[in-house]
């Protein structure tokens, strides 16, 4: 080592080269480490701003949900809740229909050209921006989904899930165009784990005399299921954060209710919505629910990378 | 007796069947949504592009005649993402050099990657809360609040793990033969990355990042309060320093006004917004085709 730095030193090279090149190697250096400094100055700057709140309702504020700026009482447990139910439900009806696709398109049904069809289409559903996926939910998707929302309500009514008359905007419709969004992200993280799993594997067992489908449940998606597990993480965390398309469709009231059927709240979409007229501690409030977020966002997406770097295959 | 021949009947082969057409109906439901999306914008949107949209301002909503057109909005999405990319391109592009040139695979470099990852996954709204706090709420832009600048900023935070990593990537692809022979020849370290490495990983990077720029187009929620919104004419470089109009936030705006007219002019900015990105989205998915059928050694 100190060899090759006395090498490096002697050689003939002018100095204001050498120079430069310190320069020019510290300089990507720092611009590396911005992303450190951004990423920590994002916990540093919403945590010292939920600080006043934080302070004042301490855990309270993660369990009760009065929100109400004229009595200055604060409270995010319906926005939380509604977090958790629509990114959680969301993702128990994409889990199977990623998956799925994800077969679909890594097996031989049909033609190559077919599948890449299908693959790019799925892509590109993820290129659209939410904010126009939340104006298609509002004008085609809930005159679409409102017969079949009276109908759960009049036939499973007595499920608390389904207990509200549905309103015309409520947390079922956001669930669902979660699913749209979150579907390209399973899918092609999905795939590309199936597609990692060697050939070996796939004709040892097509030579021990299992059928296609023994061979994909009991071979090759447990081979590829640490991979599906990150993507599915990693949707997670894409779900809770997502804010447009569920701000405009998710009905935004503070109310809480078991029924998904009526409107809802999330920590984004109530950021959304009243971060650009709030005032006083009301600002500390939301820092303060940012802050929650930002903190379920993390754990999510640094255990999905944990995951990934423990179970990544091994052949 | 028959057991060599394929038998309909027998429950593998039955069960076989029902998997595989479950298989296709999930992937038919998932090609659903892009195909209904993007019809109806073509539809709905299509309709209402005329030239007036390209040079009106937008009318406040309440008069219920003529709803203007998009002008501002459309000169605001590119302003904005414009000052994104000239924060998060070179700070990207450093970023990822270093990771793939210089670092060794050390602590600080896993450490960063690891970051970018995490940054990567920080939501959208986030990024907007971050820069109110820093420069809206305190006005330390020249006593600016809401503005097209710290719009592009937080939009800067959003492109910024994208940048990073198809730089870091990009970089990895490019062989070492082509960096041992540079040296070989005596060229330094940095010469050998910004006329040999660089260059050759160009069309990866770029590629990338013009799906970042893309992205951070139609991003929504960094803006709703750092940039906000804005009906007037951007008509000089002052502007920058006030409330600055974008397609995305234009479209959030009038999807939730009660009116009509404001409602169409919503579609049609998600006709515009929507066909661009998908062009440029198909042009570098072609792009990326095509080099990997003529790739280079």
């Amino acid at each position: 080592m100190e060899e090759k730095l006395i090498l490096f030193k002697n050689r003939k090279r002018f100095g204001i080269e050498k120079n430069i090149d310190i320069i020019f190697k510290n300089t990507t250096l720092v611009l590396s480490s911005l992303v450190a400094v951004v990423l920590f100055g994002i916990i540093l700057v919403v945590f010292i701003q939920s600080f006043e709140s934080f302070s004042r309702y301490g855990l309270n504020f993660l369990v009760t949900s009065e929100w109400n700026p004229v009595k200055d009482e604060y409270g995010a447990f319906t926005a939380i809740y509604g977090t958790l139910v629509t990114s959680l439900l969301s993702l128990l009806i994409t889990i199977p229909l990623g998956v799925g696709t994800a077969i679909f398109i890594t097996e031989d049904f049909v033609p190559q050209f077919v599948r890449e069809i299908v693959g790019s289409f799925v892509e590109l559903l993820a290129a659209i921006p939410s904010v126009v996926l939340g104006l298609w939910a509002i004008f085609v998707m809930e005159p679409f989904f409102r017969d079949f929302f009276a109908f759960l309500h009049n036939f499973f009514g007595w499920i608390p899930l389904f207990s509200s008359e549905p309103a015309g905007r409520n947390s079922l419709l956001a669930i669902i165009i979660l699913v749209v969004m979150l579907l390209p992200i399973v899918t092609s993280i999905a795939r590309d784990s199936l597609n990692q799993v060697p050939k070996k594997l796939r004709n040892a067992a097509y030579g021990i005399g299992a059928s296609r489908w023994k061979t994909i449940f009991s071979v090759i998606l447990p081979a590829a299921l640490s991979g599906i597990m990150a993507g599915v993480l990693l949707a997670l965390g894409r779900a809770m954060g997502e804010t447009m398309a569920v701000t405009m469709i998710i009905g935004n009231s503070n109310a809480f209710s078991w029924s998904l059927l009526s409107p809802g709240y999330t920590i984004s979409s109530m950021l959304a919505n009243q971060f650009g007229e709030a005032d006083g501690s009301q600002v500390s409030s939301l820092f303060y629910a940012a802050f929650v977020l930002m903190i379920l966002s993390l754990v999510v997406n640094i255990f999905a990378q944990w995951l990934v770097k423990k179970f990544s295959l091994k052949y | 007796m028959n057991s060599l021949y394929y038998q309909k009947k027998l429950s593998r082969n039955v069960g076989d069947k029902f998997f595989t057409s479950l298989s296709v109906f999930c992937a038919f439901i998932a090609i659903l949504p892009l195909i209904f999306v993007v019809t109806y914008i073509l539809i709905k949107g299509g309709a209402q592009i005329n030239s007036d949209l390209f040079t009106l301002e937008p009318n406040p909503p309440g008069d219920d005649l003529d709803a203007g057109g998009i002008n501002p909005a459309l000169i605001g999405t590119l302003i904005i993402t414009t000052i994104a990319s000239i924060i998060s391109i070179p700070v990207g592009v450093g970023g990822g050099i270093y990771l793939a040139e210089y670092s060794n695979g050390g602590p600080f470099s896993k450490f960063i990657r690891f970051g970018v990852n995490v940054l990567a996954g920080v939501p959208s709204i986030i990024a907007g809360v971050f820069i109110y706090a820093l420069i809206v709420s305190t006005k330390i832009l020249f006593g600016s609040m809401y503005s097209g600048l710290a719009g592009g900023m937080a939009l800067s935070i959003l492109m910024l793990p994208t940048v990073i990593k198809t730089t870091d990537e990009g970089l990895k692809l490019v062989p070492n033969e082509l960096r041992y022979a540079s040296l070989g020849i005596g060229a330094s370290m940095y010469t050998t990355i910004l006329k040999i490495t660089l260059p050759t990983a160009f069309r990866s990077i770029a590629t990338g990042v013009v799906l970042g720029i893309a992205r951070a187009a139609g991003e929504t929620a960094p803006l709703i309060f750092t940039a906000l919104f804005s009906y007037y004419y951007i008509v000089g470089f002052e502007d920058l320093f006030y409330e600055m109009g974008s397609l995305a936030v234009l479209i959030y705006n009038f999807a939730l006004e009660p009116y009509d007219a404001q409602n169409k002019l919503a579609w049609a900015a998600s006709f515009i917004l929507v066909i661009s990105i998908l062009t440029v989205n198909i042009f570098s998915r072609i792009l990326a085709a095509f080099t990997q059928k003529t790739k280079r050694v």
